[in-house]
């Protein structure tokens, strides 16, 4: 369980985040929606790590992810990032890009760790694709890859940070697909997007941010087709 | 006008002698290399450090090894450091300098191809669970080597080139052995004429083989 208690972070001067708290349960599928600047990224990176927090608490399965005395690389194996740029490394094979991290990371044999990354590679349709190069690929399949690569870890909860904003219309779809399929694995997952009927669809849970607060948070049917606050009528307005 | 004569049976006699210096010119240049190549990535990442006390030691060997000649430094360490007792020969003199100038310069290039990196390589490997260590050595650091391959060949070539100020201290490299064998036979051109072409010799060979170095290391193609 994921456990986000009255988090504050600023960015200098600018407070981005000003007091969320959030609940995600094992087998949950939470999506952050809000216009862009709300503060959506910025929470999943303060919930890996990768940002500290000026304020409040983030715990993961009990574990208080900003404690001095936590061990953050321990800590990330049990949190899958997918960002939006989807950073695929240039220089490594596909198969390498989802092999080194369980071989390097959690010290598995190099044959254990192409085992598990081809499986994973597979699950998300690139089992044709192993001794590619992923410049070599589309947005899409290279997100799919990125996915894969976190799922190579194993971790019990991923966060997907707006996964389909940087890609072709066309190439969406298949990377929605993905998503659909992790989510019918039982994947415990916090996904930020801009794709509302995609979180009506799979979603247990919607958060709607707006300038660094929850505005409304509830069942996809409650925030996004029968929303009580004016600011999620507007935004919802806009976007549908 | 008088027509000189070229007698290059002197040269070729002294031709064993001339590959002994050619040896030391590639040993000292190969290894100030290398070793200059471990120093820059280590003052790179100093001078980007968020320490203002690495950043600014880091900056003081750039801005020195990159602002002043190659031929003062390697004095100061043959001469120089034996005013407090410290006697190094002529090969370590060479040696020293080298590594001081390769690492002052290969770290302003390598400072430019970690900063064309995007730092979201960086989290990316982070969020896998990588510690720093672990993500400069398998992610940023293969990447960086990568972009910056061509001018660091350059920087090869220079330390190869810049050896040849050894003789000056009296190393025995390749300018060295032919200095002293010209001086004794007075066949100065044939002995500057050959030796030139072995330097060529040996830039080219330390190209071809970082050019199959980076054949081996870097496969597939950069974003």
């Amino acid at each position: 369980m994921i456990e986000i208690k009255g988090v504050h972070k600023s960015f200098g001067d600018l407070e981005v985040l000003k007091g969320i708290d959030l609940d995600v349960k094992k087998g949950e599928v939470v999506s952050i929606i809000g216009a862009s600047g709300s503060g959506k990224s910025t929470l999943l990176y303060c919930i890996n790590a990768i940002e500290a927090i000026n304020g409040g608490k983030i715990l993961v399965d009990g574990v208080d992810v900003h404690d001095k005395n936590t061990d953050k690389n321990q800590l990330r194996q049990n949190l899958g990032m997918v960002f939006q740029q989807w950073n695929s490394f240039p220089h490594l094979t596909v198969l390498e890009n989802a092999a080194l991290a369980p071989q390097v990371v959690k010290g598995f044999s190099k044959e254990k760790a192409e085992e598990i990354a081809t499986k994973e590679l597979t699950h998300v349709g690139l089992g044709d694709k192993l001794h590619e190069y992923p410049t070599k690929m589309s947005g899409g399949q290279q997100q799919r890859l990125a996915i894969a690569r976190a799922l190579a870890m194993d971790p019990p909860y991923m966060l997907f940070d707006e996964v389909t904003s940087a890609l072709d219309p066309e190439l969406v779809g298949e990377v929605l697909d993905t998503l659909r399929l992790l989510r019918d694995d039982g994947m415990t997952m916090i996904c930020v997007t801009h794709e509302i009927a995609f979180a009506k669809e799979v979603s247990d849970k919607v958060a709607f941010f707006h300038k660094g607060l929850i505005e409304e948070m509830g069942t996809p049917q409650q925030v996004l087709e029968n929303p009580q606050k004016e600011r999620t009528k507007q935004f919802l307005s806009k976007v549908l | 006008m008088d027509s000189y004569n070229f007698h290059w049976n002197v040269v070729w006699d002294a031709f064993p002698q001339l590959l002994g210096g050619a040896f030391t010119t590639l040993h000292v240049s190969v290894l100030s290399m290398l070793v200059g190549i471990v120093a820059a990535v280590f003052l790179a990442l100093g001078k980007m450090s968020n320490s203002k006390i690495l950043s600014f030691l880091s900056s003081i060997w750039i801005e020195l090894s990159r602002n002043t000649p190659a031929l003062f430094l390697i004095y100061m360490a043959y001469f120089g450091l034996g005013a407090y007792g410290i006697h190094l020969s002529p090969y370590l003199s060479v040696f020293a300098a080298l590594v001081f100038v390769n690492g002052g310069y290969l770290a302003e290039t390598f400072r430019g191809g970690f900063q064309s990196i995007p730092p979201t390589q960086y989290n990316a490997a982070r969020s896998l669970g990588m510690n720093s260590v672990q993500a400069y050595r398998h992610i940023i650091l293969p990447q960086m080597f990568r972009r910056i391959y061509h001018p660091m060949t350059n920087q090869f070539i220079w330390s190869i080139l810049m050896s040849s100020l050894g003789i000056l201290v009296g190393m025995n490299d390749l300018s060295g052995e032919t200095q002293r064998l010209q001086s004794s036979s007075f066949r100065t051109l044939e002995f500057f004429i050959v030796a030139a072409a072995m330097y060529y010799v040996i830039a080219k060979l330390v190209l071809f083989a970082a050019h199959l170095v980076s054949k081996r290391v870097f496969k597939g193609e950069l974003s």
